[in-house]
């Protein structure tokens, strides 16, 4: 698990995916016939394998959800903007670094003994809150600082308990961590990786990227919500820790293509590895716009489940990590071995 | 073109879940297109004309109707959903649906005091299973349901589930057995995923590059008792789209149908639609853009388990189709 933990703990906001690009292009480096980062910052790792075979293009975004600096105060308190999706219920006294220089910080907001009858009661709005970065002034603040800093969460990768991993970006440094395994595997079908920029903020890195690739199929691996916790009823659940990866029926952005989505099935029944079904259809990921590429491209998803994702700490297990990667290796020798979708 | 329109209403095919309804169009056209095919997303493409043609015209009407995804089964046998396409929780209440092996079940709803409070969640599928084992022998997480209507003929009006759009490819159906293009290549594409996002229309644009792009949809009516403005009737003809919210028809397009229905005598009205759009949003942007325009056929009580058309104004949709896919396309201009 040492390469998830890199890449947990590396920064890579949506826009400022360099240092995981970096990170993966260094791993890959001997196991590829051809590396290029496009125009947007996707980083393409090529494996040509047999002509036979079907181009197949599998996803996994390197960006995740964070903050940027908007404002610094006359005090030389940061005020932020979010990037992506993150409820401002899971920022309040969260610890943060801010900019190239990864200058630490914490989130605050107006202490519970200031606020107003009725205010304790409502959810504070991220635009009221701020990061303190300990400087005394704006001067100072500037220093160190600028308007424009992405901020990433602080929050260290740990395993614990049963097999269970906590750290930041889970979604989708999981399905990064999966697909280089992937591409360090022998496999014999053209194996076109792409890992993807700006999820996070509108499915934009994988557009590009499937239209440069033109794939004859598609796979998206992706970190993905799971509810399994106290206070959900199961039908709220969209996917439980430990009973194997999640394949997408669909979401805002697309259907599993029922032939790919068979496949997949096949192969998990086949060889006796656990799975379940992403229950809920919120949210989208990059299969969205891979399928709609140019003429149509079949796609479908497989996702390691996390709790807690789009906050600064999620928690996934090993074991669901460990089945995607075998049901994955399972399907590319299905592939090899005639399966069309 | 009655018997036709009940076959196509009456049969299965929520959006991503379109291969039976592709299967009896594709039967029906079969004899009367020159070549037929379905591509990665599920589209199906027919082609008729000749191949030096001046200009290759693209229709398209999608398969696809709304429905509901199962998303949990519980221990009580009782299935949780989430839509498919736009439907408003009250239009569910009691209503039947049928899954694609034609186990039916009817919409409950947990107690809620207040109308307003009435969320999807709030509602589960009853398919008379008493168990979770048992109700898993019939309906797995991801099967897909439609409204559970069959076809009522009320003699020029007809009553059905997904009128939206299988009345539009009923309308292209006709089109290709009726039309005469001695210039033009017509290619009739019956799309998947509209509901869902234009997603069909947007690949099959792609691949077929056309040089005029139309959609045959539904559009709703203003002729109900206090309804939204919109000066569309069922009855008064083809609707002929000026705008929605995903299209801005064409100028060129927009005279060449509105001078096409006045040239042929057939009964026409100018259709502005404030909410929805159609797979003529998806193909005007494909590759550098596509002169776009869309017949629309009045529907009452769209998106609904029951939706009404009047047989005069598919018939007009019919001529007025079949008048563009014989017209000389150089007429479109800025």
């Amino acid at each position: 698990m040492t390469a998830l933990r890199e890449l947990s703990e590396v920064p890579g906001v949506a826009g400022d995916e360099g240092k995981v690009r970096e990170i993966i292009r260094q791993q890959m480096q001997e196991h590829a016939d051809e590396i290029r980062v496009d125009a947007l910052g996707n980083l393409l790792v090529i494996r040509r394998g047999s002509p036979d075979l079907p181009r197949l293009m599998v996803a996994a975004h390197m960006d995740e959800v964070g903050l940027m600096v908007s404002h610094i105060d006359k005090s030389g308190c940061l005020r932020f903007k979010k990037v992506g999706g993150i409820d401002d219920r899971v920022l309040p006294s969260t610890a943060v670094r801010v900019g190239c220089k990864q200058v630490p910080g914490a989130i605050g907001s107006k202490p519970v003994h200031q606020q107003k009858p009725g205010e304790q009661n409502k959810v504070i709005e991220s635009d009221k809150m701020y990061i303190d970065i300990g400087a005394s002034g704006k001067e100072e603040a500037e220093r160190s600082v600028s308007p424009g800093d992405y901020v990433h969460f602080a929050t260290e990768f740990e395993e614990m308990g049963d097999g269970r991993l906590k750290g930041k970006a889970f979604d989708d440094r999981a399905g990064c961590a999966q697909l280089i395994e992937l591409l360090r595997s022998d496999v014999e079908v053209p194996l076109y990786a792409a890992f993807t920029v700006q999820e996070e903020v509108g499915l934009r890195g994988a557009q590009v990227a499937a239209w440069e690739i033109e794939p004859d199929l598609a796979l998206v691996l992706e970190g993905t919500t799971c509810a399994d916790v106290p206070e959900v009823e199961d039908h709220g659940q969209s996917t439980a820790l430990g009973e194997g990866p999640a394949l997408g029926l669909m979401d805002r952005t697309s259907f599993a293509h029922p032939g790919m989505l068979r496949g997949l099935i096949r192969a998990a029944e086949e060889n006796s590895i656990p799975y379940q079904f992403r229950r809920s259809t919120a949210g989208g990921n990059d299969a969205g716009p891979i399928s709609l590429s140019r003429g149509g491209v079949p796609a479908a998803t497989v996702s390691t489940p996390c709790r807690y994702i789009h906050s600064p700490v999620s928690v996934m297990k090993k074991s669901d990590f460990e089945n995607g990667l075998r049901l994955l290796s399972a399907f590319l020798q299905d592939i090899e071995r005639g399966f069309r979708p | 073109m009655k018997d036709m329109i009940r076959a196509f209403v009456e049969e299965f095919g929520v959006a991503g879940h379109e291969g039976r309804v592709r299967t009896i169009i594709a039967d029906e056209i079969r004899e009367h297109v020159d070549d037929m095919h379905t591509d990665a997303l599920g589209n199906l493409i027919a082609t008729r004309g000749p191949e030096d043609a001046d200009a290759t015209l693209m229709f398209s009407a999608h398969m696809d109707e709304i429905g509901l995804i199962v998303t949990h089964i519980d221990d009580d046998g009782f299935l949780r959903f989430s839509n498919i396409g736009g439907i408003q929780p009250h239009r569910l209440l009691d209503e039947r649906v049928v899954f694609a092996n034609g186990r039916v079940g009817t919409v409950g709803v947990e107690r809620v005091e207040k109308m307003k409070d009435l969320k999807m969640e709030k509602l589960f599928i009853d398919i008379g299973c008493a168990s979770k084992e048992e109700a898993a022998e019939y309906v797995e997480v991801g099967d897909a349901a439609s409204f559970h209507r069959p076809l009522v003929d009320m003699g020029d009006r007809l009553l059905s589930k997904a009128m939206d759009d299988r009345i539009g490819c009923a309308v292209l159906a006709q089109v290709l057995k009726e039309m005469d293009s001695p210039h033009n290549r017509i290619v009739g594409v019956f799309s998947v995923q509209e509901e869902v996002g234009l997603r069909g229309a947007r690949t099959a644009a792609y691949q077929v590059a056309p040089d005029l792009g139309i959609a045959l949809d539904v559009t709703g009516t203003g002729d109900t008792p206090k309804a939204r403005r919109l000066d569309v009737s069922l009855g008064d003809g083809a609707a002929i789209k000026i705008m929605d919210m995903s299209l801005i028809t064409h100028p060129g397009v927009k005279r060449l149908l509105l001078e096409l229905a006045e040239e042929h005598g057939i009964s026409y009205q100018r259709e502005v639609l404030e909410f929805g759009g159609t797979d003529a949003g998806a193909i005007h942007l494909s590759r550098s853009g596509v002169p776009s325009g869309c017949i629309s056929i009045p529907t009452r009580y769209l998106h609904g388990p029951s939706e009404m058309v009047d047989c005069s104004d598919v018939r007009a949709c019919v001529d007025l189709a079949v008048a563009l896919c014989g017209a000389d396309l150089s007429r479109i201009d800025r």
